[in-house]
């Protein structure tokens, strides 16, 4: 840790790993009730599962973006953050809006203009609408006093962006179509467009930091994946607009954009790699490598290839809204977004508190576990969405008796999830809990010196 | 990636680029919004459809349902749902139908997902199934594929 400043990074994470802990298990409660139908029927209904579920994968990605922020833009920048304490206030008003809305979905409070995502009640969007705003105005102070650069400039795009479609989330017309349309500003031009420029720039400083690349080199993959990802995202969002009342050439523009979707998910497997290749160093936390490498590749499956399945308009037709969306969901999310937020975690938390990449195996191990249960997760899903498809779609049977046949699917989803649980309780404690000695010692771990 | 681009080239790409699909998108989403107040249906928003939609909203049936394809996989699509109980023959009901279905929730059946009782007075009732009633009119380019029952 070169900057003092850094460690609000930890308090970030704290609260990131906390509130990931509980959604994978309200993820695994929902997927018992798939299985068990009644279980907690009258308690917690499936609903309310679903919201905890979807909405702390939300918290908590944004609590490790914020995190990454604030530990790699003093180390972009040069200087320390701009202020300590107003990252404090935006950590207590973010993590106050989190607890007040997770309580009130367990008691069924929610918003009176609520949509998937977005349940939260007003004045929990104001607040988080606040904490963005000291949390972009601290940033925004730190890179403009710094020295500026590529990743920066990226990150704080992305970043800005994310606050600015998220005003979306309080309009909220009477026009059913319209409220679809405008709810995939917030939803698709985030995870397939602002999002992106996040994990194009963490990814781009990971790389920098661990294989000794040159800034330049790096630098210009960072603009030239930002613009891909962009230049389709945008128009891509046409994907979501075939069947909600929206015009017909939706269909045509998006298809053609979206299928281009998997090109930034390309270059990010090719960068990586590239990077890892052309290294000279050779790092010693080996954790962090696999995360980063990992994440661009699951992003490429779990995005690219799940998204590029479904996303044709004639295929779509067929598919949307069965279960192929939710395994699609699952893969992308986890590669992209969660792998990203493990990535820097792992690299950040030994410099954080000062010690080797102790745990570096049980981490690994995590990584696995995480990994292949997510994935045969999203193999169970496609299974069961294209039974789905076929039985409702095609064939024309009723929703609840095609439900009926997919009970096995469901039952080896259930599996999939508790090994997914494992994993992430064992992450956790991989990063947080330190040892004085590696288990096993990782080859080759201290032939460089760390960054 | 050598010196065919430079860092510089590719920054002004990504910003140029970026501002340019952004305006075609921004041009053609007020097309679509211009289609979706005029086009995708031309039955009117009463107040009772909105104060529908808003039971639909706060009770979180999106939740459990899609609706037009949207929300959860838990539970039946609703945006066809007056359609697939007969409304375009028999509107008053499937209107009814809708209504009583609401009330006579949870099945309580073993082994059958249970949607929970909402406990809805009869106004809010029937705003709810008129909303459902003014969702089956968007034109949604024909999906989806086969009414089932
Ligand atoms: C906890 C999940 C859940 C929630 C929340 C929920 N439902 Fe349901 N709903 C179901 C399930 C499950 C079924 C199928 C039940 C069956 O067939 O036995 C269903 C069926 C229906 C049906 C009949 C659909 C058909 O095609 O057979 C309608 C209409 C309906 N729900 C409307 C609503 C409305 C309106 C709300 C919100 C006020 C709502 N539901 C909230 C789970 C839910
Ligand atoms: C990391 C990036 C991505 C993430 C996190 C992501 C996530 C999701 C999620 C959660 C949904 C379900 C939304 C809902 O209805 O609740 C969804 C839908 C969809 N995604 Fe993605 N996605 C990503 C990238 C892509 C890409 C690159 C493509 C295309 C190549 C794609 C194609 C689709 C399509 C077509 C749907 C609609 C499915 C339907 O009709 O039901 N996605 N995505
Ligand atoms: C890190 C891991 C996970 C991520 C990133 C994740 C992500 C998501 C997302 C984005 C959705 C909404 C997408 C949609 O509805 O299509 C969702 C829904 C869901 N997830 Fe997860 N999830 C994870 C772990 C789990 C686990 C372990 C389980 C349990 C076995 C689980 C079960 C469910 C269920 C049942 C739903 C609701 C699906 C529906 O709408 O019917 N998830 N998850
Ligand atoms: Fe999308």
């Amino acid at each position: 840790m070169r900057y003092e400043s850094q460690k609000i990074a930890a308090w970030y994470w704290y609260g990131a790993l906390l509130v990931f802990a509980l959604q994978v298990t309200f993820g695994l409660i929902g997927g018992i009730v798939y299985v068990l139908p009644n279980f907690l029927s009258e308690l917690l209904p499936f609903h309310s599962i679903r919201m905890l579920h979807t909405n702390a994968l939300i918290v908590w990605l944004l609590l490790g973006f914020f995190g990454a922020a604030y530990y790699l833009i003093p180390e972009e920048s040069e200087r320390e953050i701009y202020s300590e304490k107003l990252a404090y206030i935006q950590l207590a008003i973010f993590m106050l809006g989190g607890v007040s809305a997770v309580v009130g979905y367990l008691f069924g409070v929610t918003a009176s203009h609520g949509r998937s995502y977005l349940e939260q009640p007003l004045w929990i969007k104001f607040g988080i609408i606040v904490a963005a705003l000291i949390f972009l105005f601290n940033i925004s102070m730190t890179v403009l006093q710094g020295r500026k650069t590529a990743i920066t400039n990226i990150l704080l795009l992305g970043l800005w962006g994310i606050a600015i479609f998220f005003l979306f989330s309080l309009y909220n017309p009477a026009n059913l179509v319209l409220d679809k349309m405008y709810w995939w500003y917030v939803v698709h031009l985030w995870v397939e467009g602002v999002w992106e420029l996040v994990m194009a720039s963490i990814l781009a400083f990971l790389m920098m930091k661990m294989t000794g690349v040159d800034r330049e080199v790096v630098e210009k993959w960072v603009y030239v994946i930002a613009a891909t990802a962009l230049f389709t995202g945008v128009l891509g969002t046409g994907h979501h607009y075939y069947w909600i009342g929206t015009p017909s050439y939706w269909q045509w523009i998006g298809s053609i954009f979206s299928s281009l979707e998997v090109v930034p998910f390309f270059a990010m497997v090719v960068f990586c790699f590239t990077m890892v290749w052309k290294g000279r160093r050779d790092h010693p936390n080996k954790a962090a490598l696999l995360w980063s490498l990992g994440c661009s590749v699951l992003a490429f499956f779990g995005a690219g290839v799940w998204g590029f399945l479904h996303t044709l308009h004639g295929v779509n037709y067929y598919t949307h809204g069965t279960q192929v969306t939710a395994a699609h969901g699952h893969l992308a999310f986890f590669g992209a977004y969660v792998c990203l937020n493990l990535a820097i975690m792992s690299y950040a938390f030994p410099h954080l508190k000062n010690r080797a990449p102790y745990n570096q195996v049980l981490n690994m191990a995590s990584f696995w576990l995480l990994s292949s249960g997510v994935t045969f997760m999203t193999v169970t899903l496609t299974f069961a969405g294209v039974v789905q498809t076929h039985l409702e779609r095609v064939n024309g049977m009723s929703y609840m008796d095609a439900q009926s046949q997919l009970g096995f699917f469901y039952l080896m989803r259930l599996g999939a999830g508790i090994v997914t649980v494992v994993g992430a309780l064992l992450f956790i404690y991989a990063v947080l809990v330190p040892r004085t000695k590696e288990a096993i010692s990782p080859a080759s771990a201290a032939t460089a010196p760390a960054e | 990636m050598s010196e065919l681009l430079t860092k510089s080239a590719a920054r002004n790409i990504f910003y140029g680029g970026s501002a340019f699909f952004f305006a075609i998108f921004l041009a053609l989403s007020a097309h679509s919004h211009y289609y979706a107040v005029t086009k995708s249906t031309t039955a009117p928003i009463t107040d009772s459809v909105e104060r529908g939609k808003r039971i639909w909203e706060a009770k979180a049936c999106f939740d459990c349902h899609t609706i037009l394809g949207e929300g959860a996989r838990f539970a039946p699509e609703v945006g066809d749902v007056f359609v697939r109980w007969g409304g375009d023959k028999d509107p008053k009901g499937a209107h009814q139908m809708i209504k009583d279905w609401m009330k006579s929730q949870p099945s309580n059946t073993p082994g059958r997902r249970q949607m929970p009782n909402f406990k809805l007075n009869d106004k809010e009732l029937d705003d709810l199934a008129n909303f459902l009633v003014w969702t089956s009119t968007i034109n949604t380019q024909g999906w989806p594929p086969k009414k089932a029952n």
